[in-house]
C-alpha cells in the first residue's frame, strides 16, 4: 500500500492512508484526549477536546475524525488547544455531580483523567446544575444522569452496535438529556441488557448495578480469558477483587468481539461464587449424599468402575464429556475412558 | 456435523466471524441468532446497516433479526428439506446455478437435480405454508449474490432429519458456488461455548481427537505410542444409546462430567428411569444438578474462571482461557481429577501442568499440530493449523474440498417423526432465551440474569390463546405421549398459528418432559425441535 507522511508535534512518521489524525497518533504513543470517541462507533466530532491544529487549515480540526493526508503538519498540545480543553472541561465539570468520592468510575472517568491533567482546581463557570432523580429499576444497569456529560456514546453505541435504538437525546443545549422510549426503565424497552452502552460511557453515569461498592479500579486485577457461554468465544476481562469476581469488562482492541459482549457474557459470572457451588467431594452412604475427602471418593470410583470393568467388560461404562469443559479436559476425559477404562463408550450431550 | 462431513469432508464451520459484513447476501435459517450469539448478529446488522447487505431469514417464529429484513419466510417447523429443495428448484428453473463451480469442484449433481426438480415453489407452499412468490424471490435473491453466506444452528440439527437438513443447506451452498471465499460459506454456529472443542478433541464414540476414526491403523500406531494403551477395537454408543443401553442393562455405570441429561435431554421421564437403573454413577459438576442429585459419587469442578485451558469457538478459533481465581472450597480442576482417578486406576497420567496437555494434544492431533500452548498464550489460532510455521486457516474448502471434490445428495423431504394430529393438536419446539444459557447450571445462579429473566413461559400465538380462552401469566398445561408440564403461557405474536415455543432452561418447567427422543439416523441428534402436544388451562 502506498505510504505517506507527516509529522505530529515535531516528530516524523510514516504511515498509510486512510487513518484519522487519532488512529495515528495513537499509534505512536501520542496521546491526544477524547470523550465522545470509541473505535468502536464511527467519529461524531462532538466533545471537541480531540481538536488539534494542522498547518494551513483555517479552523482547529477534530483528530478523530479527520483523516491523515500525505505533507500534513499536526500540532496536538499547543497553548490555544490547551484553552479550548480547558474550558471544555470546566463547562462539564459545572453540571456535572462531583461525587468522585464514592464513584464506581472514579479512576477510570475520562472525564476526572482529563480535569486532573489539565489541572482544573476550581471553576470558572459555577453556575446552574441539573438534578436527576431517575431511578431504573432494571437489575443490572445503573443510570445516573448527574453525571451525564451528553456525550452520545451510548446513544451511537445501542444505534450503531447494537441497533436497538433505546435511547434518545430529549431537549437541547444545556438540557439536553438522554432518554429512553416514554422515559421508561430499560427493562420495559426492546433493550436487551447487554451493557454496550455501559461499556463504553466514559464516566459514571452508566455503571453495573452488580458491581456496586465492590471494588474501584485500582484494587482490581484483571484477567483476560474467554466467556464460558455461546460458542462466538467473546474475550473477557474478569475483574477480581480479594480472589472473587467483582465486575465482568472488554477490552476495544483485542478479542473477536473487540469490546463488544453480550448480558451473558457481561452479567453471567455470579455463578463462580454462588453459595451453592459444590465445594466438597460427596458420596452416596445410606442413601444420602455426604461430604467426603478428596483421596476416598477418588477411590471409591476407581475400585467400583475396576469391579465393574472386571465383571462386566469395559463397554458396560460409558462417559460424558461436556461442551463447557476445555479443550485439553476433553481430551483427557476420552484419553480416560478409552486407554484406561477400554471403551469407546463416549460422547457429550451437545451435538451442535 | 454428520451432514457437512459427508458433502464436504468437515463438519466445521467454513468461514470466519469477521468475514460476515464481506457476504452480500446472508441466509439464516434454524438459528435465533439475536438471542443465541449475539456477537454473531452484531456483525450481521452490521453487515445490513454498513455494508448494504441483504437477510433473508427462515424461522417459524418471528425472531428479533427479522427486524432488520423484510425477507422472512416462515416455515412449518420440520419443513426445512421441503423449502431448501425448493430454493434449489427455482435457481435450477431459471438457470442461475455457478455451472463453472457445480463442473469443476463437484460431483453427482446430476442426481441433486433429478430430485430438486420435483420440489416446485407451489408443491413447497403446500408442505411449508411459505407463499410460493416469496420462495421465488428469496431464491433469486440468494442466486444473485456475490457471496452468499448461510448460517444455521440447533433449529436444523434438531430434527430426526436433521442431517438432510445440514445435506440440503450443503446442495444449495454449492449450488451457488458459494464456498471457499471470504463472505460465503455453510456457518453452523455452536451452541455451547466449547462444543466445537468437544468434538474436535475427541468427544465421540467414532474417533479420536482431530476427528481420526477410532478404526485407522495410522491412530491407532500413534495411540499406542503416545499413550501406551490400544484403543478399544469395538465401536462406541452416543449419549441417546447409552440411556437405552443402561435399560438394556448393557451399561453399568456412567461418569459424567460437566453436563446435566437430567435437564437437556428429550424424553426425561426415560432417562431418570436410565440414571435410576445404573449400578454406579458419577457426577462431576460445580452445581448439585439434577443429574448430580442421582449420582453415587460427586466430584467438585471448578468453573471457566478457575481454570487455564483452551476453548475452540464456533470458527475453530483456539483461543486461551487464563484463570482468573483459586479453586473454590474444595473444588478441584476437572483435568486433575481426571489424572488423578487414572493414576489410582494404575495408568500413569502425569501432567505438572495444562500446557502439557495442550502439547500432547498437539502432537497427536493434525489439525492442531501447530497449536502449541505456548502459541496460543500469545495468539488465538484458527485450525487447520498443521504445524508451527502455519498460520492457521481462517477459510475452509478455499481451493478444494477437505473430501476433494464437493458431494450433492439428493434428499427428499420427510415429515417429523410425530406429526400433530386431533389429540395433539400443537407443534411444540424449544429453544433458548437471550438471558439464560442450556440447562440453567449457570444463569440460573447468576442473580441478575435470573431476575431479569425468572421464569419460564410457552410462547402461544394469540388468535391460538383466544380460541383456548388463555391470556397472558394463565397457568396451563402441555401434554405430549411422554409427559405433562405445567408452565405460564406467554401470548406472543412471534410464533406462527399451531405452534407453541418453550425455552428447556428452566427446572421448574422441565420441557424435555414432552420432547421426543427420536433420533437422526446418522447424527443421533434427537428431535427436539418438533413434537406434538396438546394445551390445556391449568
Ligand atoms: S443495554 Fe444494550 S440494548 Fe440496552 S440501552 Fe444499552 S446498548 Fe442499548
Ligand atoms: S450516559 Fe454516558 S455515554 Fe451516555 S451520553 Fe451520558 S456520559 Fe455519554
Ligand atoms: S459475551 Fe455473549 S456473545 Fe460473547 S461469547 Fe459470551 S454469550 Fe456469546
Amino acid at each position: 500500500m502506498a505510504k505517506i507522511n507527516l509529522v505530529i508535534n515535531d516528530r516524523k512518521i510514516e504511515t498509510e492512508p486512510g487513518k484519522t489524525i487519532l488512529e495515528v497518533a495513537g499509534e505512536n504513543r501520542i496521546k491526544i484526549p477524547t470523550l465522545c470517541h470509541d473505535p468502536r462507533l464511527k467519529p461524531y466530532g462532538a466533545c471537541r477536546v480531540c481538536l488539534v491544529e494542522v498547518e494551513g487549515a483555517r479552523t482547529f480540526l477534530p483528530a478523530c475524525a479527520t483523516e491523515v493526508i500525505d505533507g500534513m503538519v499536526v500540532k496536538t498540545n499547543t497553548v490555544p488547544l490547551y484553552e479550548i480543553r480547558r474550558t471544555i472541561v470546566e463547562l462539564l465539570l459545572s453540571d456535572h455531580e462531583l461525587s468522585c468520592v464514592t464513584c464506581e468510575s472514579a479512576g477510570q472517568c475520562q472525564l476526572q483523567d482529563l480535569a486532573y491533567e489539565l489541572g482544573i482546581e476550581e471553576n470558572r463557570f459555577e453556575g446552574e446544575k441539573h438534578t436527576y432523580t431517575i431511578e431504573d429499576y432494571n437489575p443490572l444497569i445503573e443510570r445516573d444522569l448527574n453525571k451525564c456529560i451528553s456525550c452520545g456514546r451510548c446513544v451511537r453505541i445501542c444505534e450503531e452496535v447494537q441497533q436497538n435504538s433505546i435511547y434518545t437525546f430529549a431537549n437541547r443545549g444545556f438540557d439536553a438529556i438522554v432518554t429512553t422510549p416514554y422515559d421508561r426503565s430499560l427493562i420495559e424497552t426492546k433493550c436487551e441488557l447487554c451493557g454496550q452502552c455501559v461499556s463504553t460511557c466514559p464516566t459514571g453515569a452508566l455503571t453495573e448495578k452488580m458491581s456496586r461498592y465492590k471494588g474501584r479500579i485500582w484494587e482490581i486485577e484483571k484477567v483476560k480469558t474467554i466467556c464460558p457461554y455461546c460458542g462466538c468465544g467473546c474475550e473477557l476481562e474478569i475483574q477480581i477483587k480479594n480472589g472473587e469476581i467483582v465486575r465482568v469488562s472488554t477490552d476495544v482492541e483485542s478479542g473477536i468481539n473487540k469490546g463488544n459482549a453480550c448480558a451473558k457474557g457481561r452479567f453471567g459470572y455470579d455463578f463462580v461464587n454462588h453459595p451453592n457451588r459444590l465445594t466438597s467431594p460427596l458420596v452416596r452412604k445410606n442413601g444420602e449424599l455426604v461430604e467426603t475427602s478428596w483421596d476416598e471418593a477418588i477411590k471409591t470410583v476407581a475400585d467400583k468402575f475396576s469391579k465393574i470393568k472386571k465383571k462386566h467388560g469395559s463397554d458396560a461404562i460409558a462417559g460424558l464429556s461436556s461442551a463447557k469443559c476445555t479443550n485439553e479436559e476433553n481430551y483427557l476425559m476420552q484419553k480416560f475412558m478409552r486407554a484406561v477404562i477400554g471403551t469407546n463408550n463416549i460422547d457429550h450431550c451437545a451435538r451442535l | 456435523m454428520a451432514g457437512l462431513v459427508k458433502a464436504f469432508g468437515s463438519g466445521a464451520m467454513t468461514n470466519s466471524l469477521d468475514d460476515i459484513v464481506k457476504a452480500d447476501v446472508m441466509l439464516v435459517i434454524g438459528s435465533n441468532t439475536t438471542e443465541n450469539h449475539p456477537i454473531v448478529a452484531l456483525e450481521m446488522k452490521r453487515a445490513v446497516y454498513d455494508f448494504k447487505a441483504k437477510l433473508i431469514v427462515i424461522d417459524p417464529r418471528k425472531i428479533r433479526l427479522t427486524e432488520y429484513t423484510d425477507m422472512w419466510l416462515s416455515q412449518k417447523p420440520g419443513t426445512d428439506v421441503a423449502v431448501l429443495n425448493g430454493l434449489m428448484n427455482v435457481i435450477i428453473e431459471e438457470g442461475l446455478e455457478d455451472k463453472d463451480f457445480i463442473n469443476k469442484r463437484t460431483e453427482d449433481y446430476e442426481e441433486l437435480k433429478k430430485t430438486v426438480i420435483k420440489y416446485t415453489p407451489e408443491k413447497v407452499e403446500n408442505v411449508s405454508g411459505i407463499p410460493a412468490d416469496s420462495l421465488r424471490k428469496a431464491a433469486r435473491l440468494f442466486a444473485a449474490a456475490k457471496n452468499g453466506a448461510i448460517f444455521y444452528c440447533m433449529g436444523i440439527t434438531q430434527h430426526t432429519t436433521g442431517t438432510n437438513n445440514v445435506l440440503s443447506i450443503a446442495n444449495l451452498a454449492m449450488l451457488t458456488g458459494n464456498i471457499g471465499r471470504p463472505g460465503a460459506g455453510v456457518n453452523p454456529l455452536r451452541g455451547q461455548n466449547n462444543v466445537q472443542g468437544a468434538c474436535d478433541m475427541g468427544a465421540l464414540p467414532g474417533c479420536v481427537s482431530g476427528y481420526q476414526n477410532v478404526c485407522d491403523l495410522g491412530i491407532i500406531e500413534k495411540c499406542k505410542d503416545i499413550w501406551g494403551a490400544k484403543l478399544p477395537e469395538k465401536g462406541g454408543l452416543s449419549v441417546t444409546e447409552m440411556t437405552d443401553a443402561v435399560l438394556r442393562g448393557e451399561v453399568k455405570a456412567m461418569y459424567i462430567m460437566g453436563e446435566n441429561p437430567m435437564l437437556s435431554d428429550p424424553d426425561l421421564n426415560h432417562v431418570k428411569e436410565a440414571f435410576e437403573k445404573l449400578d454406579f454413577l458419577v457426577v462431576q459438576d460445580i452445581f448439585l444438578t439434577e443429574t448430580a442429585e442421582l449420582a453415587d459419587v460427586v466430584l467438585p469442578g471448578v468453573s471457566f474462571a478457575e481454570k487455564d485451558g483452551t476453548f475452540t469457538n464456533t470458527e475453530r478459533r483456539v483461543q486461551i482461557v487464563r484463570r482468573a481465581i483459586a479453586p473454590v472450597g474444595n473444588s478441584r480442576p476437572d483435568w486433575l481429577i481426571i489424572s488423578d482417578l487414572a493414576k489410582v486406576m494404575g495408568y500413569e497420567m502425569n501432567y505438572e501442568t495444562v500446557g502439557e496437555i495442550t502439547n500432547e494434544i498437539a502432537s497427536i492431533t493434525p489439525t492442531y499440530g501447530g497449536i502449541t500452548f505456548e502459541r496460543v498464550s500469545k495468539e488465538s489460532v484458527q485450525w487447520p493449523c498443521p504445524d508451527a510455521t502455519h498460520p492457521g486457516t481462517p477459510i475452509l474448502h478455499a481451493e478444494k474440498f477437505t473430501r476433494g471434490l464437493g458431494k450433492f445428495h439428493a434428499v427428499e423431504y420427510k415429515p417429523p417423526a410425530e406429526e400433530t394430529d386431533k389429540e395433539y393438536p400443537f407443534v411444540l419446539t424449544t429453544g433458548r432465551l437471550l438471558y439464560h444459557y442450556h440447562t440453567g447450571t449457570m444463569t440460573r445462579h447468576s442473580m441478575g440474569l435470573d431476575e431479569v429473566c425468572r421464569e419460564a413461559r410457552v410462547e402461544i400465538n394469540p388468535e391460538d390463546a383466544k380460541k383456548l380462552n388463555i391470556k397472558d401469566d394463565d397457568w396451563v398445561e402441555l401434554i405430549s405421549r411422554r409427559g405433562k408440564v405445567e408452565i405460564k403461557a406467554c401470548v406472543a405474536p412471534r410464533v406462527p398459528k399451531g405452534t407453541v415455543f418453550v425455552p428447556f432452561h428452566f427446572k421448574e418447567a422441565p420441557v424435555n418432559m414432552l420432547t421426543n427422543s427420536a433420533l437422526d439416523p446418522v447424527s443421533k441428534i434427537p428431535e427436539l425441535k418438533v413434537c406434538a402436544v396438546r394445551v390445556e388451562r391449568a
